[in-house]
């Protein structure tokens, strides 16, 4: 089977596909791609499974050796995607021969890449899922971010993967300020008018303290009303956004908790999750609400090119 | 009074209650029945907690709208659905020593002896509200009063998996190796997550915890026994 070898693996790269579904309710997180949509375009693009498991590569990417012909394609931040040191073409199918090696210069935008290679990462399937949960060593390879001079085992490819062209506006720009929609949450009624009114208007910065499992956000305090800030331990989506009792509000991501003490005061809408997943650290959001309605034409928007 | 509330346009939220209670979790869970066995397309993953259930779902596949009927729909005729017999799961625990290094101090703020912690905590049936967390960490309810005792002021950098603490009203047991700040009065050898096992998790929502206390001997015993999956977790069934 081909193979990749990691000469370099990068600031921090797993492996990761649509997320650990049905175990949930036993308190394991879903983990899985940060940013789903660039990982189903990359797996588009490179003939796979919409979910099919992918390197997620953050802020540097890695250097890797293919030891056979091999079909790719790199979605998510532009980190300046090369073949043997010839710059590549992020979000189209790129065809790869043994010995080729796949480097990346440095980071322009957005935060993770996602390299797909055609007929998938084959490490174990653990409770349904190739995706990596570090906090817990479940999954993706060995349980661990890449190491240097690990060899990753493909899969096995469809059949010939056709080169595919993307038309023009369906990758967002990531850029390092972004409006972000989402929808009023569950204990919205827990904050005063002021403190809404500051979540909805100010703008909140990324701290350095983001994660896989939630990006801190820094900014105008959002307040309570009187003991608002705690509740009754309750289920977390994709994108809840909670606010502890200091104000500053915690964006949920992939590898969030599957439950939670701290009001829910939005949620990100899952159009808009692709825009999150590529904010660093010192970048900016300001929050706009919207209804269902809206977040579903978003929605049809952002992922038209699956089809949906 | 059942509420649906989105929790953004990819989860609902069931609230069932607005407090923590025996009855609220009796209603989550039938609730919980109905949408296991409705098998609602679209939907990825249902969550319950003490008083709601939240319902994940992939709006690339079903809209709300949709999500909504078929949630609705299982509201129907919950007050008949009929739930398994409780069941008591007992689990082995060894006491004190390094294993449980605040014993002492539990004891001693509750002004009782050591002997006396391990009595009460054992004679206890905990009622498994929900899990969340960490995977396979249990919220518990039903600890005796007697031993309540505030957390650390200083949280613990690393407890082993299988610590068994007390934090204020609850008790609980840690799942997987993690930073926490309970006060820690045992270890059971027992595993309640197992990634590489068909069933990963020991424990399920509903479930009752009952404690007994073991001895080093035994406790290592059964550790082996756990690990070469020989170990039979015994469960009673709770009558009354």
């Amino acid at each position: 089977m081909p193979s990749v070898v990691v000469h370099s693996a990068g600031l921090f790269t797993t492996v990761q596909d649509a997320g650990r579904y049905g175990c949930q309710r036993y308190g394991m997180p879903v983990a899985g791609a940060m940013d789903p949509f660039s990982l189903r375009l990359a797996n588009m693009l490179a003939g796979n499974d919409p979910g099919a498991a992918c390197l997620e590569a953050t802020i540097a990417g890695p250097e890797i050796e293919f030891t056979d012909d091999t079909t790719v394609a790199v979605t998510g931040a532009d980190m300046g995607p090369c073949i043997n040191g010839r710059s590549a073409s992020l979000n189209t199918t790129l065809t790869l021969k043994k010995g080729d090696m796949l480097s990346f210069t440095g980071l322009a935008s957005g935060c993770r890449s996602y390299i797909a290679f055609a007929g998938g990462i084959d490490v174990p399937v653990v409770m349904g899922s190739r995706s990596t949960y570090l906090r817990a060593a479940v999954g993706g390879f060995e349980g661990r971010a890449l190491r240097n001079g690990d060899v990753v085992q493909l899969g096995k490819a469809h059949g010939k993967v056709k080169v595919r062209e993307l038309p023009q506006g369906v990758i967002p720009l990531y850029k390092s300020s972004q409006t972000i929609h989402i929808i009023s949450g569950p204990e919205a009624g827990r904050f005063e008018l002021e403190g809404l009114r500051s979540f909805l208007t100010a703008e909140y910065s990324v701290t350095d303290r983001s994660d896989r499992m939630g990006y801190r956000l820094d900014g105008e305090k959002i307040v309570h009303k009187p003991g608002g800030a705690d509740i009754i331990s309750a289920g977390l989506s994709a994108g809840t956004v909670q606010v502890p009792g200091d104000g500053k509000p915690i964006v949920l991501m992939a590898d969030r908790q599957t439950t939670g003490g701290y009001a829910r005061i939005a949620n990100v809408i899952t159009a808009d999750l692709t825009l999150v997943a590529q904010m660093k650290p010192g970048d900016t959001m300001i929050f706009r609400e919207v209804t269902l309605d809206h977040a579903r034409e978003l929605l049809r928007s952002r992922y038209a090119p699956f089809g949906v | 009074m059942i509420r649906y509330i989105p929790s953004g346009d990819s989860a609902f939220i069931i609230k069932a209650g607005d407090v923590i209670s025996e009855e609220i979790h009796v209603t989550v869970r039938r609730l919980v029945k109905k949408l296991d066995e409705a098998e609602i397309a679209g939907v990825t993953g249902i969550i319950p907690s003490y008083n709601e259930i939240m319902v994940c779902y992939d709006p690339t596949v079903a809209g709300y709208k949709q999500i909504i009927g078929d949630l609705r729909a299982c509201e129907a005729g919950i007050e008949s659905v009929e739930l398994p017999e409780p069941s008591a799961v007992h689990v082995p625990v060894i006491y004190g020593g390094e294993y449980g290094p605040d014993l002492q101090y539990v004891a001693d703020i509750n002004s009782v002896s050591p002997e006396e912690v391990v009595n009460i905590h054992c004679s206890a049936v905990c009622l498994v509200y929900m899990l969340g967390f960490t995977p396979g960490f249990c919220y518990l309810g039903g600890m005796d009063p007697r031993i309540a005792t505030p957390r650390r002021d200083t949280p613990r950098m690393k407890i082993p998996a299988g610590a068994v603490g007390i934090a204020g009203n609850q008790t609980g047991i840690y799942p997987i190796e993690s930073p926490g700040g309970w006060q820690l009065i045992g270890r059971t050898p027992l595993r309640l997550f197992d990634p590489q096992k068909k069933s990963p998790f020991l424990f399920s929502a509903g479930d009752h915890v009952k404690f007994f206390p073991v001895t080093e001997e035994e406790y290592k015993r059964i550790i082996t026994e756990v690990s070469s999956d020989r170990y039979t977790v015994r469960r009673t069934k709770i009558t009354g």
